[in-house]
């Protein structure tokens, strides 16, 4: 399975994606420049965090038009997976890969730190080495991870079990504190309609190795390569 | 064509949690400023566009908010003003 990850100019988590892939699983990963319209036959497109175009604008809003975002969304509607972490999640909540938007953090304030994710639904391509109600210890570092959708579009991803990441204490319970940018519901991250596109905030990239304070990120990547392979 | 120049008002939606408002909002109570209920923060975009005339360059401003200057998820916009430049 390869592994395609998007650069933009200002993304800054290219590096620590390709590491992930290409170190910390040994599988083939390859860098796609934001003017390319060549995907390269990748199995997996990862959006990566960062500050594409310097947010002008809107966090993701400009990258969204960069050509090679019409090959990803191509590949996206061809059922094929994006990981949108981050910036990425923004680019794809822009791009219209998936609803809803990232407001700035609820405190104002750009919030750097490791978080608990509680996996929702177990039964998605990102997920399926989880189980349900257990508890991710990921990083995070953004200022506009603030998840905000009307309250249908919440009612929807709820049903559907769309809501693949809540933030949560450590009781594995979500509570006001454990949330760190005032996320609606909670959330964490979401995947798509068709559940080929997963968008999160915290960097499962930063968590693959237990030297850096947790490879709880594994599993993410994990999941994604046992469902893509087989 | 004429030339013209159009600004637009993107504010936050109502109901949406806008936490720079609320900050100012705070603000000015602390200043005594006691009637202000609500306070929005958004952005005001200047452009100069080409257009047969106000009503098109109106239009064209619309449009352009729609897809890109304006989230439509979470923002609302107005034209404030489309002047011959």
């Amino acid at each position: 399975m390869k592994f395609g990850i998007v650069t933009f100019p200002g993304s800054n988590c290219d590096y620590d994606s390709y590491h992930a892939v290409a170190d910390s699983l040994g599988l083939p990963a390859v860098y796609l420049w934001h003017k390319s319209t060549d995907l390269q036959g990748v199995d997996v497109v990862v959006l990566p965090g960062g500050f594409s175009y310097g947010d002008y604008l809107r966090a993701g809003a400009i990258a969204r038009f960069s050509p090679i975002m019409q090959e990803v969304a191509a590949h996206a509607r061809a059922g094929g997976p994006v990981l949108g972490i981050c910036n990425g999640f923004q680019i794809a909540c822009e791009a219209g890969l998936l609803p809803g938007a990232l407001l700035r953090n609820a405190n104002l304030q750009f919030v750097s730190d490791t978080v608990r994710i509680r996996v929702e639904n177990a039964d998605t391509m990102f997920t399926s080495r989880c189980e349900v109600g257990d508890v991710l210890r990921i990083p995070i570092a953004h200022g506009d991870g603030r998840f905000t959708a009307d309250a249908d579009t919440l009612d929807r991803l709820e049903g559907e079990g769309r809501v693949v990441f809540r933030y949560v204490n450590e009781h594995g319970v979500p509570d006001a504190n454990a949330n760190p940018n005032g996320s609606m519901r909670d959330i964490a991250g979401i995947i798509s309609e068709e559940g080929n596109v997963l968008g999160l905030m915290p960097h499962p990239e930063r968590a693959m190795e237990d030297l850096i304070g947790s490879a709880d990120g594994r599993r993410i990547f994990e999941s994604l390569l046992a469902r893509v392979s087989a | 064509m004429s030339r013209f120049r159009v600004a637009v008002h993107i504010v936050p939606r109502k109901g949406i949690l806008d936490p720079q408002g609320k900050a100012v909002s705070d603000a000015l109570h602390s200043l005594g400023f006691d009637g202000v209920s609500d306070t929005r923060i958004g952005r005001h975009i200047v452009l100069h566009i080409a257009a047969p005339d106000a009503k098109a360059a109106d239009a064209q401003v619309r449009e352009m908010c729609g897809r890109l200057l304006a989230n439509p998820v979470t923002e609302d916009f107005e034209i404030a003003t489309v002047e011959s430049a």
